[in-house]
């Protein structure tokens, strides 16, 4: 499957990328599987693996470690919110 | 069109105005207003090294919009709200510049201030805008999230 991917604040800084479109295998199902997918493709993505305080969306929502990732879904992680 | 996202700046009496205009059922009008602080959020001290001079403020397009529209939601399923206006800043802002306003407007005053707080307090922890401090030096860092905002969220109890 193939996903739409956005990268906000301090990660996308720490990336280099606001974002891109990705072709996925198919044992990538949640949020937990892409992140450990994106670490695992060089030094500069382990931080996807090492931030706890990461969060994640799904089609702009939300998203936990569980949640499920289909094909076309824009799926954005980004560090805790500061707005106000 | 209750929510807005803006490089401009907003008129609050205008915004009261419009909110209210010929609605004679409204008899309570609560708003806050974020302004941006000359201090560094996570020093809180006085001092050149803490200065800011400028803040960076970044959001998701869209998400962004349907988190305050979701909190809105929320809001107006635990009081019972007459009217709701939300407007947030983007963009590079200085120290004194207004960020956000809230506006609820309800028959009386009890549901308007605990609405327009509890708004805020989720739209802290919930909504994805991220700030980035320019400092005195130009050097420039991103904001932390605060401990005491998730606390001040959570203490409305789990949607």
């Amino acid at each position: 499957m193939t996903i739409k991917l956005l990268y906000f604040a301090g990660l996308r800084e720490a990336l280099g990328t606001n974002g891109e479109e990705i072709a996925l295998p198919g044992v990538v199902s949640d949020v937990a599987g892409l992140k450990a997918f994106l670490a695992a493709r060089g030094a500069a993505w382990q931080v996807l693996a090492q931030s706890r305080s990461l969060r994640a969306a799904v089609n702009q929502q939300m998203a936990g470690p569980d949640s499920k990732i289909s094909d076309g879904d824009e799926v954005a992680f980004f560090p805790p919110v500061t707005g106000g | 069109m209750s929510v807005s996202l803006q490089r401009e700046a907003f008129d609050v009496g205008k915004e009261i105005a419009a909110l209210t205009s010929g609605r004679h059922e409204i008899g309570a009008v609560a708003s806050f207003v974020g302004l941006v602080r000359e201090i560094n959020a996570a020093s809180g001290g006085a001092g050149e090294a803490n200065q800011v001079s400028a803040m960076m403020l970044e959001h998701y397009p869209g998400m962004t919009e349907h988190a305050l529209e979701n909190i809105i939601a929320e809001a107006r399923q635990r009081w019972e709200l007459l009217a709701v206006r939300v407007i947030h800043r983007f963009g590079r802002l200085l120290p004194g510049d207004p960020i956000v306003l809230v506006i609820v407007a309800g028959a009386h005053r009890g549901e308007a201030f605990a609405a327009c707080e509890f708004i805020m307090d989720y739209l802290k922890t919930q909504a994805p805008f991220w700030k980035k401090e320019e400092g005195a030096d130009a050097a420039a860092r991103w904001v932390d999230a605060r401990e005491s905002d998730a606390t001040a969220a959570r203490r409305w109890g789990k949607p």
